[in-house]
Order: C-alpha cells, then structure tokens, then sequence
C-alpha cells in the first residue's frame, strides 16, 4: 500500500505540475533558480534544499460547505459538500483566500505551500479547489459546464461569501485578500473585479501567479504537447509510455537511496542533462494536462447528463467500469470540448452569443481596462512559462507596470516554491500589512 | 502455532468478508439502459480492438474490485483514519518516528529473506549490516542509524522474487483493507507472513496477549506512514490510474 501511495504522490505531482526585457515591470536581479529548461522546471519544480524555509506542520482545518442544497446527489459521484482548507490564527489577522489551478484539489502540493508560506507570515489562509476540479463542479458550479471564467468565478465568488459566514465564528478576519496560480490566478483577477460591484469583501491585495491571457490559447498549447510528441499519434501511446517506463525504471534501478519525490526527478536532470529528451518532457506535461482535463470534461457530462462521452439517460452505477471512457475522454482534447460542448452550451445560455465573443471574455484582455488601474492587484510571472503563446508576456508588462514582477525562467509554476518567490509573494500582502507585534 | 493460527483467522475473516461482498457486488460491465441515447464520442467509434491501451489492467474481477475499492475507502474514512488520528494526536512526533522505525526494523526480515532468494549480494549484505546496525545503536530498531551512515532499505517481499524468476502479475486484486494487489503478490504477502510468523522475531508465540497490541499498532503505524488519502485525486478514472500506477510500479520494484 505504501508503495502505491508513494508512486500515486509522483503521479499527483506530474499532475499538479501541468501543466528578460524590461519595459516599467521590475526589473528582477539576479535570479539563481537551477533550472534553466521550462518544461523541466515545470515538472520538476523546485529542488528541496533551494525551496523557502517553511513551517513542517500548520494547523489546518478541513471544512465542508454544502453550496446547493437541493442538487440531487449522483451514485458515481456522491458529493454533497464542497471540501476546503482553513488555516487560522489564534488572534485577529488578514485573511488570503487562496484559490487552485487547473484541475487542482485544494489539497494540492502548490496549495499547500501557499498555505505554509502565508500562515508563517501571520495571515487566516482559505484554500479552495478549482472550478474545474470535480469536487467543485459537481457541488459548487451553477451550470456544472465548467471553464468559462467569468461564469466559474462568479461561483468562486459565491463560495466565498458563504465561507465568511461560515468561519466567522471560528477565526478573527480584519481584511480580505486574494491570490491564485494558473488558472486560479486569472480567476481571482476576475472575483477582484466582481467584488468591485458586489463589494462582499472588499479585498485589499491580490495576486496572481502564472495565470494564463487567454484561457484557450494556454490549454491549446497544452493540448499539442500531448498531440505532437508521441511518435506516431495517441493511438502508439502505449508504446511510448512503456518506453518512458523503461528508462525510468533504468534510472531507478541505478540510485542508491531512492524515494519518489520532485528531487529524483531533479537529480535526474541533473545527472543527464545532455540526454534529456525534451519531447519526451513535453509529453508528460500534456499527459497530466490531458488527464485533468478528462477528469473535468467526464465529470461534467455525468453531472449534465450532456451525451458528450457518456450516453444519454444513462446512469452510471457504483461499481460499473468507467475504463473505456477514460479512453475516449483522454482523446478529447480541451479544444474538442469547447468547440463540441463548451460553445453551444453558452450559444443556448446566451442569445447573440458567438464563438468570438465568447473566446474574448475568457480572456484577461476583457478586463485590461480593470487590471490597469487596480492598484491591488500584482502579477508574477516567468519570461519562459510555457503556458503562453508568444508575445503573451507583454500583455502582463504593459497593463500591469511596476506591479508585474516577472521572472527570467522558472517555466509554469515550477518557481513558486523558489525562495526568492516565495519572499516576493508575502511582500505583496504584508505591504499591506499584518500586525507584528 | 498460536501466530498461525492468528494469521488463519485474519485470513478467514478477509475470505468472510469477500463472499459478502461478492453476493452485493455486480457485474462492473455497462448495460445498455432504458431511454439511452448514443454519445457524441461513443465508445463504440473510439475505441479501437487494434490499439493497445496505457490505462489496460487485466482486470478479470473488476466489479468485485470496484466494490472492495468503495468498501476500502469507507473504511478508512469511518474507521481507519479516526483511529490512527487519535494515535497522532496522542503521540509526540518522536515516538511516531520511533515506532516507525521499529515496525521498519522488524520486517527488514522479509527484505532479508528475499534478497537472500533474488541471490542479489549488495542487499543481502547492505539489510544484514541495517539488521545488525539498528538492533544494537539503534535500540532495538527504535532509531534508524544504519540510514544516517549511508546504509539504504533495500525494499524486497515475496511478490517481487516471484516477478524476479519471471511469474507474471496475474489478474488485479484489490485486498480487504490492504488495498490493491495481484494475484502474484496477493501469494507474495501470504508467503511473507507466514515467514515472518515462523521466525517469530518477537516471540508472539508464546505472548498471545502481545499479538493483538503487535498487530494494532503495526496497521496504525502502516497508515501513518502512508499519506494517501482515498479520492483526493478528484478524477473519476481513480480507480483505473491507482490500478496502472500499482502495477508500473512493481514493475519498477521488480526490475530493480
């Protein structure tokens, strides 16, 4: 079992992980983080002796929050609650509410450094799922058609407001802020925005880490690095996925002390640098992508009854396979979805709704005008994340300013744990000020 | 011997609670329902008998397995994870690492014995000199100085020497409690067990009233120490990956 539990930690990992000029944006100095490839930093991260010193143990609350409770509960997926993180302070201090990237638990390894790093610096952290992660759809999400951020955020939003009731009794909060990775961090630009009209909070910082411009050109990146990088298409998947093995395997036959965790992939790296195939690499990040993705597309059509990869009226049991969906969802692309599932769905929702349109609001740029006098919120990126198309990085230097702080490398998200981050990231929200006594 | 004898209990519990669970358990194939409408990317126009699969297992058992999956995590929900945080809560962080090491100590007996079988030298010689290291320094096993000094568990049980002399997998199993398996390692826990009760290291023979102490605290320590957490992956396919990860990695462990 402990085996298991160990390679099943690898696999979350590589999931978790799917996924310089100078113009008015800070100007960043000398920037020591080892890895200089972006789809190895991407899935590799940071190594553990350059990550941030943090707390081992914090105390965190798992919490439970039913959303709708008249929303009938399927057999395959029996949810009724949407699950949460709390971490409180003894006494009276900000709150961050923390939200998740792109299939992400709120349990996620990246989550849970937000965690450490902000409980440490003094702040009531929340940490919640991504609206694409299952839990959340099928217990949180209005139209359970998950991706539309405008829509997914408003949910976002909502859940918010009902955990502030919730925990009010429970922890101290004297102001409200924000921040998020990937997805996550696009989607609190976007909740910012809403609190603006809605003014529930009131929020006095925001960040955003590594949040994509535009929705559909980052998972479109992300679905041809699956595409083109297994040698003869999907359908040769096994054969490249056994060969991966076998050098993997050839890797851990030879270390010494070996222990699934972010520094054996790093100290393979390391060690063979020259070797590494980045194809291969490439590969393994639209794996994971592809697999989140399945997760939400299969998700949703159970939840909808959609008759997208599941049949119509048909109710799936407790115990009935659901392997060869897995192999018909893990060859739908993102992109397949939102063209076959996605854009109809809204075009029915929303009369004079077309594809353009709707590709415009999923996109940062809808909110340009906002983000550019926004005070609150920063940014921090990498020149190299591999998430953007190219020239993406600009939108961030030329809205944001001073307040866009963007790293020469790091690849998507694998610096978040890199101290110099890190200590970038608690700057932001203690400018604003929690109390040291 | 009152060891086996234990052993046969756990096992006839585990056969009791199988049969019960196979009268509910059904057939995990699809039927077709009433009102069913085609998907738009059916399975039929998918996928294909020429390709080969990643996510395949040969599964032949798979409802039974589905239903021990579910059963697995209820009772780590309900039972299993109250108890060992009751445990942690109880304990401080020391006395957890030295319980630890000490159930980790103890069963260096079934890396020994198979590395011995694998006629592998380097881990025979490394988890004897581990043996002797943390018995004596490491007070009875209580610290785990042999990993300090450079000396590494060379994990090896059973299944893996069956893997090792060629016996494949056979047919996936997901054991009461245990979690998932297969056949050849389902034979492979049996055979360590039952290894490590002849030895009897702790003398469990002859102090009855030790075993059950031995066996609660062991199954504790074993979910303390294992950070998996039943559906926390958030994918509706959980049961097919964890089903591939085992067996890649008891490929891994096998060619190691």
């Amino acid at each position: 079992m402990k085996r298991v539990i160990t390679l099943f930690c690898t696999l979350v990992l590589l999931i978790l992980n799917t996924v310089s000029a100078n113009d008015g944006s800070t100007q960043i100095g000398v920037y020591d983080y080892p890895i200089d490839n972006p789809l190895a930093a991407t899935v590799i991260g940071t190594p553990k002796e350059q990550v941030a010193s943090l707390p081992k143990d914090i105390p965190r609350q798992a919490m439970k929050l039913v959303v709708f409770p008249d929303r009938e509960i399927k057999k395959f997926i029996p949810n009724k609650a949407l699950n949460y993180t709390l971490v409180g302070q003894k006494k009276a201090a900000p709150l961050i509410f923390s939200i998740a990237g792109t299939g992400a638990s709120h349990k996620s390894a990246k989550m849970r450094l937000l965690e450490k790093a902000f409980f440490q610096a003094g702040f009531h952290v929340v940490s919640l799922p991504s609206p694409t992660y299952a839990n959340f759809i099928v217990t949180a999400s209005t139209t359970q058609v998950p991706g539309h951020i405008v829509q997914d955020s408003a949910d976002i939003y909502r859940v918010m407001a009902l955990i502030k009731e919730q925990i009010k009794d429970r922890v101290q909060i004297t102001d409200y802020n924000l921040v998020g990775y990937s997805l996550g961090g696009a989607q609190a630009a976007f909740v910012a925005k809403l609190d603006e009209e809605q003014g529930a909070f009131d929020f006095k910082k925001a960040l955003m880490i590594n949040p994509p411009v535009n929705l559909f050109n980052s998972v479109s990146i992300l679905d041809r690095m699956l595409e083109e990088n297994i040698p003869g298409g999907l359908n040769n998947f096994n054969a490249f996925f056994d060969e991966m093995m076998v050098e993997f395997s050839h890797h851990y036959s030879e270390s010494e002390n070996v222990d699934f965790n972010d520094d054996f992939l790093y100290r393979i790296y390391e060690n063979k640098q020259q070797e590494v195939d980045l194809s291969r690499v490439a590969a393994t990040v639209g794996m994971s992508f592809r697999i989140s993705s399945s997760n939400m597309i299969f998700t949703s059509d159970v939840m909808t009854n959609g008759g997208y990869i599941l049949p119509k009226n048909h109710e799936l049991g407790k115990i009935e396979s659901t392997t060869n969906y897995f192999k018909v969802s893990s060859r739908v692309s993102f992109t397949d979805y939102y063209n076959e599932r996605f854009l109809p769905f809204f075009m029915a929702r929303n009369q004079g709704m077309t594809s353009d349109k709707l590709l415009d609001d999923l996109s940062l740029k809808s909110i340009a005008g906002y983000l550019r006098t926004s005070d609150k919120i920063a940014v921090v990126h990498n020149e190299d994340d591999v998430i953007l198309a190219p020239g993406e990085i600009d939108f961030f230097r030329e809205v944001f300013q001073s307040r866009a702080h963007i790293y020469p490398k790091g690849g998507h998200c694998g610096n978040m744990a890199y101290k110099d981050n890190i200590t970038y990231m608690v700057n932001h929200f203690e400018k604003q000020g929690v109390n040291h006594e | 011997m009152s060891k086996n004898r234990y052993f046969i209990r756990k096992m006839v519990l585990a056969a009791a609670m199988v049969s019960v669970l196979q009268l509910t358990a059904c057939s995990a194939i699809p039927e077709k329902q009433v009102g069913e409408l085609p998907a738009l990317h059916s399975v039929e126009s998918v996928v294909s008998e020429d390709v080969t699969y990643a996510i395949d297992v040969y599964d032949p058992f798979e409802g039974f397995n589905r239903g021990m999956y579910r059963f697995n995590a209820g009772f780590d929900h309900y039972i299993f994870l109250p108890v060992v945080g009751a445990y942690e809560s109880v304990m401080p962080g020391f006395a957890e690492k030295g319980v630890s090491n000490f159930f980790n100590n103890l069963f260096e007996i079934t890396n020994l014995t198979n590395s011995i079988l694998q006629l592998k030298p380097k881990a025979t010689i490394a988890t004897t000199e581990r043996i002797i290291v943390n018995t004596t320094i490491g007070v009875v096993g209580l610290f785990d100085v042999a990993t300090t000094m450079g000396i590494y568990e060379h994990e090896e049980d059973f299944g893996q020497t069956l893997g090792h002399y060629g016996v494949g997998s056979g047919p996936f199993i997901v054991l009461p409690i245990l979690g998932p398996s297969n056949l050849r390692d389902t034979t492979g826990t049996i055979v360590d067990s039952v290894t490590m009760a002849s030895i009897d290291p702790l003398n469990l023979d002859e102090h009855s009233e030790r075993e059950l102490v031995f066996y609660l605290l062991n199954a504790i320590d074993d979910r303390h120490t294992t950070a998996f957490r039943y559906y926390d992956s958030g994918s509706p396919f959980e049961y097919e990956l964890i089903r591939k990860l085992y067996t890649e990695k008891r490929k891994l462990d096998i060619k190691r």
